[in-house]
């Protein structure tokens, strides 16, 4: 008996039917696959990418060299130098973060007292040098202007439930 | 009276009577939150931050003013204690900025950590903070006045311990503020400490403005090296280079204070005249090598020397900075190649009596138990300048009613008061001493061989009689000799009548030398004349003057350090082969060395001070050594090695210092043979010569300090414009001179032109031009007669 079973299931090719019910189960249902990077899914405003320095309205630098970001790291990602710049004011003269070692926590973002150093939702970056891993002060301010938009409206989305 | 019982938090406690709650409770290890008490300052209570629960009391009381008193039940930690010192941190924070992220205090503040336990998450507080404009103290001290919470521990500070009321409080109520009331940068050579004690980021370091977090450093105790008391700091480093110094706490010696030139002498250290590399001369232009290439080439000109000439040519000449092991190996070294020619006294020109001293007198006492002290008798002493901390603690002696006396060549502004001060010419210190041992002899009716005969020319005046009777009256007199004293061309006979006077007076005698290590020079034997087996060599003047064919220097910048530096620029000309062990690249070294080996300074090598004292403190490099700089010891082992001299395969400073020890009793003895004074020594000089006095500004003493940035501002604003002539009115007028006119100065073989300074606390008959400057490094001597004439 069981194996008559085995013999009529094999020549009726049940197994290749199960398979396809599947298959057709997934055909006729709602695709989740996109077409990146033409497409793109939509983000949470806490997406951490890469990392941006802001500026104020006025075009002021925010980062004010406290250096807590640096004390809160946890993978040792930001180097800081700070003095006092010409106008007297604290700030840094060196703002390193390597990128190798950042493990995109976002604590450098929850302590920094002046919303200066942010994660920006921008994910795809890649490097094709030794050395572009670090991110300077001058690239992190750079990417900061190019995302600006959109990091504050991140923030505002944010903010209530911060 | 007994030591009353009293319970605190339960804990049974024993205080002394009239102690303060606050104090008993830090013995006993129970944290108090306060803010103005600070246990070397009087005590204000106006911070209110202490307040504690008392048994029986309806309110809480302060504990820093709340006396101890039999059964008393102190309670810190009740409900209505935290209630009372949460409530004051509340009215605490109500006008502080909060700016810790841009504040330098931020991290080590003691508002910032007491708001962590005390402050309410929320503040009540609506309404505007009020603000204060910031003032400028000078290029020490930074002032942020915004977030002062008047504590006044810098008033008090300057007021009790510094004895300068630079910093007071204008103002009442909300309108109170910290200021110098008229703007001025602060003069007191202590000033800094206010950055220590001010427990928020009111008053912070300038030169260290912004550059770390105290998170971010690594402290490692250390000495420091500019004064011969060896002052205690910590050297706070970040990835192995310095970023600060602070005191660490010793009352032996510092108690919690150091003085600013020990403070910020580490400015220097990244000087961009700091030498890299090794380098050596050849055909006259200077080349970077590697080490071997560089030792290798001082070996060679070295031995040529000494096959030409033998080893009394060559001299070695280093700072008395230098650390213990340094020193012995310089000697070691020297003395292995044949010559005792090795000597520290660079600023000194008497070495008569070296011959019968064989060892330096050290304080038999702790360096704090000068403010015991009930008499004391300063001799060419600046203590205040020379030996900041010192001179904290003769003014607290003074404040305890100790006779301060003072026979000095000028009138030196101290911070305590004088009781009696004998201002004379420079050829007349021996007279003033003479005068008192005269009259000490008389009062006690004992007799000092040959001295009746010696002294017999000498007239005891009547401030000579009432020293003498202070010196006697006073249970622990004290007789300070201090660098001029020392730098004095009669130096050997005040040091002699400084031993009779003690006798006499049974009271001690204190060498506070200049540098921080000339007891360690002593002790190792870095003077020609150290051992009694060996031949004797030439001093740091002869060596000079001899003009030997080559030269080892340790540390010696010639127009600095030495006495005499156009002598210095001469011999260094003719010698054939100079050897400079640097720390940083100098005019005359580059145009005289023929080798230069890069050494580490005190803070980039592991090492030992002697202080004035005798205790040995011995410190670790805490820095990773510049560039390819190498610490000394290091340097001359190798050269010992290169050499082919025996025994010098140390292989840590340590391994030297156990040799020291091991040497100390066999080779060093100690036999302190007075000098023998004869009446010539007496003979009263011509009373129209003019005398220079060839102080050393207080931060132009070595060659770290000249190139600390902000000490050198702070110098021009605590000594004036040190490049002048200053002359008492009377001598000007007699010259017919005015002030800001240019003259030219001739002292034996130098000249210079300088402009004159009128200053009437000299005596008339001596001329102050400061040494240790390039301004006057054309001059010869720092003592001795000069002529000054109109251009």
């Amino acid at each position: 008996m069981q194996k008559l079973k085995q013999f009529i299931k094999s020549f009726s090719l049940w197994e290749l039917l199960k398979g396809l019910k599947l298959t057709g189960r997934f055909f006729f249902s709602r695709k989740v696959t996109i077409q990146y990077p033409e497409e793109k899914t939509p983000m949470s405003p806490r997406f951490r990418g890469i990392h941006a320095q802001r500026r104020y309205p006025n075009g002021e630098e925010r980062c004010i060299a406290c250096k807590l970001c640096e004390a809160v790291c946890p993978a040792l990602a930001i180097t800081i130098e700070a003095e006092p710049r010409e106008d007297g004011s604290r700030r840094t003269t060196l703002y390193d973060i390597d990128l190798f070692k950042c493990v995109y926590c976002g604590l450098c973002e929850e302590v920094c007292p002046v919303d200066a150093i942010v994660l920006t939702g921008a994910h795809d970056y890649h490097m094709e040098n030794r050395g572009e891993n670090i991110l300077t002060k001058e690239k992190l301010l750079a990417i900061g202007d190019k995302y600006e938009a959109e990091i504050a409206k991140a923030r505002a989305e944010d903010a209530p439930y911060r | 009276m007994s030591d009353i019982e009293i319970e605190i938090d339960g804990q049974k406690c024993l205080a002394k009577p009239n102690a303060m709650v606050i104090q008993v409770a830090d013995e006993a290890g129970i944290y108090i939150p306060r803010f103005c008490y600070h246990k070397h300052l009087s005590v204000a209570a106006n911070c209110r931050m202490c307040l504690v629960e008392v048994e029986k009391s309806p309110k809480t009381l302060p504990a820093c003013a709340t006396p101890v008193m039999p059964g008393m039940k102190v309670f810190t930690k009740t409900p209505k204690a935290l209630a009372a010192q949460k409530a004051v941190m509340e009215f605490l924070l109500i006008n502080h900025p909060l700016d810790c992220p841009i504040c330098d205090q931020g991290g080590e503040c003691e508002l910032q950590d007491l708001s962590l336990g005390y402050g309410a998450a929320n503040s009540f507080y609506l309404e505007g903070k009020r603000s204060v404009a910031d003032k400028d103290i000078g290029p020490l001290i930074e002032t942020e006045m915004t977030r002062c919470i008047q504590c006044t521990r810098c008033v008090r500070f300057g007021a009790e311990i510094a004895g300068m009321r630079e910093l007071g409080a204008t103002g009442r109520g909300e309108h109170m503020e910290i200021g110098t009331y008229i703007d001025h940068a602060m003069k007191s050579e202590v000033s800094a400490n206010v950055i220590d004690i001010c427990p928020v980021g009111a008053l912070t370091s300038k030169p260290f403005r912004f550059t770390a977090r105290a998170w971010e450093l690594q402290q490692f105790p250390s000495i420091s090296a500019h004064d011969c008391l060896g002052s205690n700091t910590y050297t706070q480093t970040r990835t192995g280079v310095v970023m600060r110094v602070v005191p660490h706490e010793n009352a032996k010696i510092n108690e919690t204070w150091i003085s600013d030139r020990d403070r910020f002498s580490y400015e220097a250290l990244y000087h961009v005249d700091r030498i890299n590399t090794p380098l050596i001369k050849i055909n006259g232009s200077w080349q970077e090598v590697e080490w071997p290439v560089a030792l290798e080439f001082a070996v060679k000109g070295l031995q040529k020397v000494l096959e030409k000439h033998g080893p009394e040519q060559i001299g070695a000449l280093a700072s008395p900075n230098s650390t213990l092991e340094e020193f012995y190996l310089l000697q070691k070294l020297m003395r292995a190649l044949g010559t005792s020619n090795v000597d520290h006294r660079l600023r000194q020109t008497d070495f008569s009596d070296q011959e019968n001293t064989d060892i330096f007198t050290k304080i038999d006492f702790n360096i704090s138990e000068l403010q015991h002290s009930n008499a004391i008798l300063l001799v060419g002493s600046n203590i205040q300048k020379e030996q900041p901390i010192a001179g904290l603690h003769v003014r607290k002696a003074a404040l305890n009613n100790a006779k301060v006396m003072a026979i000095n060549l000028m009138d030196y502004p101290f911070n305590f008061s004088v009781a009696e001060k004998s201002i004379v010419a420079s050829d007349e210190i021996v007279f003033r001493l003479a005068g008192i041992t005269k009259a000490l002899m008389t009062s006690t009716d004992s007799a000092v061989e040959h001295m009746a005969v010696t002294l017999a020319n000498v007239v005891s005046s009547d401030n000579d009689v009432l020293m003498a009777q202070h010196l006697l009256a006073g249970e622990k007199a004290c007789i300070i000799l201090g660098n001029i004293a020392f730098n004095h061309p009669q130096s050997a006979t005040i040091r002699s009548l400084a031993h009779t006077i003690a006798k006499l007076s049974s009271s001690r005698v204190a060498f506070l030398t200049e540098g921080a290590n000339a007891a360690g020079a002593w002790l190792v034997g870095a003077v020609p004349n150290a051992t009694s087996t060996v031949k004797k060599g030439l001093d740091a003047q002869a060596q000079l003057s001899e003009k030997l064919k080559a030269y080892i220097l340790m540390n010696v910048e010639p127009d600095g350090d030495c006495a005499n530096p156009v002598m210095a620029r001469k011999a260094l000309k003719s010698a054939d082969f100079v050897v400079s062990l640097s720390l940083f690249s100098d005019a005359m070294i580059n145009d005289d060395a023929d080798v230069i080996l890069p050494m580490t300074p005190a803070t980039e090598t592991s090492g030992t001070f002697v202080n004035a004292a005798g205790t040995w403190q011995t410190f670790n490099g805490v820095a990773t050594p510049f560039a390819s700089s190498r610490p000394a010891w290091k340097i001359l082992r190798v050269l010992g090695n290169l050499l082919h001299c025996q025994g010098f395969d140390f292989n840590s400073s340590e391994e030297v210092q156990a040799e020291i020890k091991l040497n100390l009793e066999e080779n060093f003895s100690s036999q302190t043979v007075a000098h023998s004074l004869s009446a010539k020594d007496f003979v009263k000089p011509s009373a129209e010569k003019l005398y220079r006095v060839g102080g050393i500004p207080i931060y132009s003493v070595d060659s770290l300090v000249r190139r600390a940035h902000a000490l050198q501002i702070a110098q021009s604003v605590i000594e004036g414009d040190v490049a002048v002539v200053r002359l008492h009115t009377k001598t000007a007028e007699r010259l017919q001179l005015k002030e800001g006119m240019k003259v030219r100065v001739k002292q034996k073989v130098g000249e210079e032109i300088l402009p004159v300074m009128f200053d009437d606390s000299l005596h008339e008959r001596n001329v102050y031009i400061a040494g240790g400057i390039s301004a006057s490094a054309g001059l010869s001597e720092l003592f001795g007669e000069v002529e000054i004439n109109k251009l």
